[in-house]
């Protein structure tokens, strides 16, 4: 196992991608941005970056919404197993505004094309735009980020990314299993 | 880390196999699912694709439109199998008719039957997912578990568990297939339990269900005790009968009045399975009060049958994929 990031990185990590984002003057015209990361540690990293930007910016804490996409899947039958969904609570609404959709790690673009369909059962954001801890590059899918952390090149399908986050996990880690 | 909780059930037929932690787990899937309903698109994708036998034998319109709509909420289709009209009324066994609407490929039978323990002998001779929507005076699961949905939610907000709860079953015990589905829901997760009704409908051996069971005749002494009373339906078919001499009779000893509930602690919850016989086992401003769940209870059977529809027709996926 190889780290990629420690805590103190990811915190760093998240500190650039929180002064990109607040510096991106198109985020800011109108309507609040808004914040969805999937679950459970897209969430995380949204609340964090959320909180980061409050930081810089001096303002409230922008709106955050989780997403869990176990209903939008598209392996249903291929999976090894059925895990219980923990819910999706956005408790405001999309419509107009613009959303950044947050994850932790960008594979083959799969679990991002699920989360697109589940945001747009929600409203019609003006726009939606990608943040990601973690690009592995290895798209299935026609999708790219648009503030990327840290890229993986490893093209190797044994070889794992393995986020690890508080408090879904107990400690903050990125990991390349080998 | 948290280890994420699977589901490996194809069928759910009774709750009386499930451990605590599946229950759980089923409960937890439907609170989740309980947010699709208040969107103004009322859909996810889940079961896309794949289709839904309703297979009643008998009348139901409210469990049946329930798992119609459960199923179309997870965009699966739905089709009706109507027994009347059906080969059924011409002799073909209940083997036979599964095994031909199977041979249609459907992924999940619903299946309602007046004979303890046909969904079982279903499970064994088809491929697909067997869902119990109630069968003789055995079970009917997701009853069960939308009533331990409803007294979870409503006691959770007041910061209760399930077993710091005491809950009066009242009625028909003998032959409710929602008692006994109720019971080992209630149990598992280690509420108190008391049977309430006429001798005649509570026989005593119920008691060896579970040791938290207790059984009593006497409706108003219980009352002060409890947290939840769960009214079931006076079926009066049974009722006119040997078991008991008149309906007056029975609503007057253990039907929910306005002057009963004055007995009852002040916040106590009241479920009725449906349909109620309003003013018979429960008094009409009783079932329209504040502490009547009734309605609440019809919007979390929704998300419950949900939760049952996709965990087992998901496993079942599974499943099949890996055979």
């Amino acid at each position: 196992m190889q780290i990629l990031l420690d805590a103190q990185h990811i915190q760093q990590t998240i500190r650039q991608l929180a002064q990109r984002v607040h510096a991106d003057a198109s985020l800011h015209n109108g309507h609040a941005l808004a914040l969805v990361g999937i679950r459970s540690r897209g969430e995380i990293l949204a609340q964090r970056l959320a909180d980061e930007i409050a930081r810089l910016d001096g303002h409230s804490k922008l709106e955050v919404g989780a997403l869990d996409i176990t209903m939008y899947r598209d392996d249903l039958s291929t999976r090894a197993a059925i895990t219980i969904p923990q819910g999706t609570e956005m408790n405001f609404r999309l419509d107009d505004r613009p959303v950044i959709l947050v994850d932790d790690v960008l594979d083959t673009g799969r679990s991002v094309r699920a989360a697109l369909d589940a945001l747009v059962d929600f409203g019609r954001p003006r726009f939606i735009r990608l943040l990601v801890l973690v690009d592995r590059e290895r798209r299935e899918y026609p999708i790219a980020a648009d503030y990327v952390g840290i890229k993986v090149d490893a093209p190797d399908p044994e070889q794992k990314v393995l986020v690890r986050l508080r408090p879904t996990d107990d400690e903050d880690v990125v990991y390349l299993q080998t | 880390m948290t280890a994420e909780r699977t589901w490996t059930r194809s069928h759910l037929l009774g709750l009386e196999e499930l451990s605590a932690d599946e229950i759980l787990s089923i409960l937890d899937t439907a609170q989740s699912l309980k947010e699709v309903s208040t969107r103004s698109i009322k859909k996810v994708p889940a079961l896309r694709g794949k289709v839904m036998v309703n297979l009643f034998f008998e009348d139901s319109t409210r469990t049946k439109t329930s798992f119609s709509l459960a199923a179309q909420r997870l965009s699966a289709d739905v089709i009706d199998f109507s027994v009347s009209t059906s080969s059924v009324s011409k002799g073909e066994t209940l083997r036979d008719t599964a095994r031909n609407i199977e041979a249609m490929g459907v992924d999940v039978i619903v299946v309602r039957h007046r004979s303890s323990g046909a969904p079982l002998l279903l499970s064994q001779c088809v491929e697909c997912s067997v869902i119990n929507a109630g069968d003789g005076s055995h079970e009917h699961p997701t009853q069960g578990l939308l009533d331990l949905f409803t007294i979870r939610e409503t006691f959770e907000a007041r910061g209760k568990k399930i077993s710091d709860l005491h809950v009066a079953i009242v009625g028909d015990i003998a032959n409710s297939r929602v008692a006994r589905s109720n019971i080992h829901a209630l149990t598992k997760l280690g509420a108190r339990v008391t049977l309430v009704g006429p001798s005649t409908l509570v026989p005593g051996d119920m008691k060896k269900i579970h040791p938290n069971i207790a059984i009593a005749h006497d409706l108003d002494a219980v009352l002060p005790q409890v947290d939840v009373i769960n009214m079931l339906r006076i079926q009066f078919e049974r009722l006119t009968s040997a078991a008991f001499p008149s309906v007056r009779e029975y609503s007057r000893f253990f039907g929910l009045t306005h002057e009963r509930l004055k007995l009852c602690r002040p916040d106590v919850l009241v479920l009725h399975p449906g349909p109620m016989n309003r003013g018979l086992e429960i008094n009409t401003n009783v079932a329209d009060g504040d502490h009547s769940a009734i309605l609440r209870q019809v919007s979390n059977g929704l998300a419950v049958r949900m939760a049952v529809l996709y965990l087992c027709v998901g496993a079942n996926s599974v499943a099949r994929n890996l055979a």
